[in-house]
């Protein structure tokens, strides 16, 4: 199912981000980090808490202003001033914290800031009988039936938020799709859920970048993995060069992780 | 995915059917439903005889309804959005102040007055919404902080220009002007008149207004309460501005991520806010003729308490104008009630705290149904 790399060679590259740096006040949270995507690419970000994966696409996402770096997207050079910038542009981000509000309806997040509206009478009004209809079909689309498109955000379970995020973020026309973590609060069945969402996702020609911590996940999905640790880049790899093992010692700094590894008869 | 038959499940299994009335029920205005019908069965069986139920007592209790309705729509849509104005009161006080100093102290023509006075006071709710935004503080410190700057300059610029914190004139000055009349006129008397004539309706049997019925017509104060009322639910349910209303008071930082200009929203709802409290005091002048500094004294806490007998939750995101509208009733009907009824007045706020309780705990209890909040 997954393509090697090789073979997209003439792919065009989505985003470029060279030495990126991050600091708030005193804390260095990015100290030079470079990536790059392609379009139908996942590429995973790896690393441990607070290596500054989410700080890194946060500045992808117009959320933080790089302290130093360059952003190219499409070959430009891009300064995304707000995140509305950025998802205008095409870059859409389904955060840790997923940007869902619980007190609201499915239909009124998925289309919270893009709201379609129906003119009557010269008002322009909120059309709730479509934006229902496109709720329910594309959430059928990634095998998810909602009781009813009133139902509250509040009442899915993590895996069904989840793919609302992620349905939502194809449904208004991403080119490049950002998941921080969306599989780490998953239970065995909604994770290949998602993972399989971001296969489907990727098979349209959209580039990902998937943050994780597992590496299982990492590889199921991978073509490309990228391992940050304190703010810095330790290198990327292509799929079929690295091995598991290899991938969860670089992100765990090697040598801890081998005796933690005995201890636990390698089922980390 | 595995789905082999091509006609995927159109229910869960373990999802109970619910029947479409229980679903027509759980809405976050039942509680204040409930409140209402409660409160009218209670008066209807206690105070029936008393004149509460004839016109001119249901003129009574609907107009103090009104009032609370007017300043509900303002501090429900503004909670919804995450914020409070404990400034509402002062608001009510020093816009009155300002349009009688204006247009009877200064000589101003009344329709200048309100127009300078409603661009004023939505500048100051501005400003109130842009310091939250920019200092970050609650909303709660901030605007308790205006409720003693703006009652304090409305008394000082009252006694510093005419030595007096009540200004009367102000009906003789409005005689003829549209605008005032906007707020303070009547309409339907022509309607009223002929009920009266027919002896349908109650009429004056002595005095200089001997034949006059003694309903005259509908107040311009309850044409605003439904107005507003009517824009703010179709503004709130139907609009796309509506939509990020609730995303800002639900939770600010998603609705930032999507793009959502939450500080704009909030700011506007400050406006409306200070709109909703400057159209209560035009009206109360215009009725009264005159202005005090301290008129409107604690109405931001009856417009609270408004809001969250309707439905809304404290702490934004949720909640119904529908429900503030209802929940302004539920206040009026019981203030003037106990009043036909005849029953000490300070008993009004023993009722008044129980219904209150009464109904955040059903509207707890509806929105964990609704939302699957814990
Ligand atoms: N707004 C902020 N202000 C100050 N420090 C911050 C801020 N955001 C992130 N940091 C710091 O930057 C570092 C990187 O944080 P970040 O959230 O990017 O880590 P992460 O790799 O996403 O971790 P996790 O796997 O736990 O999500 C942390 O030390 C964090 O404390
Ligand atoms: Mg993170």
């Amino acid at each position: 199912m997954v393509k090697p790399l090789i073979e997209m060679q003439n792919v065009k590259t989505m985003i470029e981000m060279k030495g990126i740096e991050k600091h708030f006040g005193s804390v260095i949270a990015l100290s030079g980090v470079s990536l790059d995507l392609m379009a139908g690419e996942c590429h995973c970000l790896l690393g441990d808490n607070g290596a500054g994966k989410s700080t890194f696409i946060k500045t992808m996402s117009g959320v933080h202003k790089p302290s130093a770096g360059e952003i190219f997207f499409e070959g430009k050079p891009m300064s995304f001033a707000r995140p509305r910038d950025a998802i205008v542009a095409g870059i859409a981000t389904v955060y840790q914290d997923l940007a869902m509000i619980p007190l609201m309806s499915v239909t009124r997040n998925f289309f919270m800031g893009n709201e379609p509206t129906r003119k009557i009478a010269g008002i322009s009004f909120f059309d709730h009988a479509y934006a229902n209809d496109v709720t329910m079909k594309e959430m059928k689309k990634m095998g998810i039936n909602l009781r009813s498109p009133d139902q509250a955000v509040g009442t899915l379970s993590g895996g069904e938020r989840q793919t609302v995020a992620i349905a939502r973020a194809v449904h208004f026309g991403a080119k490049v799709l950002i998941l921080d973590e969306p599989t780490s609060a998953l239970g065995v069945r909604q994770t290949a859920n998602v993972l399989a969402t971001v296969d489907r996702v990727r098979n349209q020609g959209i580039g990902v970048v998937f943050i994780t911590h597992n590496v299982r996940h990492a590889m199921a999905v991978g073509d490309r993995f990228t391992v940050l640790d304190r703010g810095k880049t330790l290198g990327t790899a292509k799929r079929g060069e690295i091995t598991p093992e290899e991938l969860q010692n670089m992100m765990a700094g090697g040598q801890k992780l081998a005796t933690l590894e005995s201890s636990l008869g390698g089922t980390v | 995915m595995s789905q082999t038959d091509n006609t995927p499940p159109t229910s869960d299994e373990r999802v109970k059917d619910m029947s479409g009335f229980r679903k027509a029920l759980l809405r976050p205005e039942l509680g204040s439903i409930c409140g209402v019908i409660l409160v009218f069965i209670f008066f209807f069986l206690t105070a029936r005889d008393s004149g509460m139920f004839s016109p001119a007592g249901v003129m009574n209790w609907s107009i103090v309804s009104a009032q609370f309705i007017i300043i509900a729509v303002g501090a429900c849509l503004l909670m919804i959005a995450g914020e409070f104005d404990l400034s509402v009161g002062s608001m009510i006080g020093f816009s009155g102040m300002s349009i009688a100093l204006l247009s009877v102290s200064f000589g101003w023509p009344v329709w200048l007055a309100i127009i300078v006075t409603f661009v004023l006071c939505v500048a100051i709710g501005a400003f109130n919404g842009w310091l939250v935004i920019k200092t970050g503080l609650p909303s709660f410190i901030v605007t308790l902080a205006f409720l003693f700057i703006l009652r304090g300059l409305t008394i000082f610029a009252a006694i510093a220009t005419t030595r007096k914190t009540i200004i009367g004139g102000v009906r003789e000055v409005a005689e003829g002007d549209w605008i005032a009349a906007i707020f303070g006129g009547k309409i339907l008397t022509g309607l009223f008149q002929w009920m009266g004539d027919h002896g349908w309706i109650e009429t004056f049997v002595r005095g200089t207004r001997e034949g006059q019925p003694v309903v005259e017509g509908i107040p311009m104060l309850m044409v605003w309460a439904l107005v507003l009322v009517i824009f703010g639910h179709l503004l709130l349910t139907k609009t796309k501005f509506g939509n990020w209303i609730f995303a800002s008071g639900g939770d600010a930082q998603a609705a930032r991520y999507v793009g959502v200009p939450v500080n704009r929203v909030k700011i506007m709802m400050f406006m409306f806010t200070a709109f909703c409290a400057c159209v209560l005091a035009s009206a109360q002048v215009m009725e009264f003729g005159s202005a005090g500094a301290d008129r409107g004294l604690l109405k931001e806490f009856e417009a609270i308490i408004s809001v969250v007998i309707g439905g809304a939750l404290l702490t934004g995101g949720y909640g119904s104008v529908i429900g503030a509208a209802l929940g302004a009733i539920v206040f009026g009907v019981v203030q003037q009630g106990l009043f036909f009824a005849g029953v000490e007045s300070s008993l009004f706020r023993v009722f008044l705290g129980v219904i209150l309780l009464l109904a955040v705990i059903l509207n707890t209890y509806i929105r964990r149904m609704i939302t699957g909040e814990k």
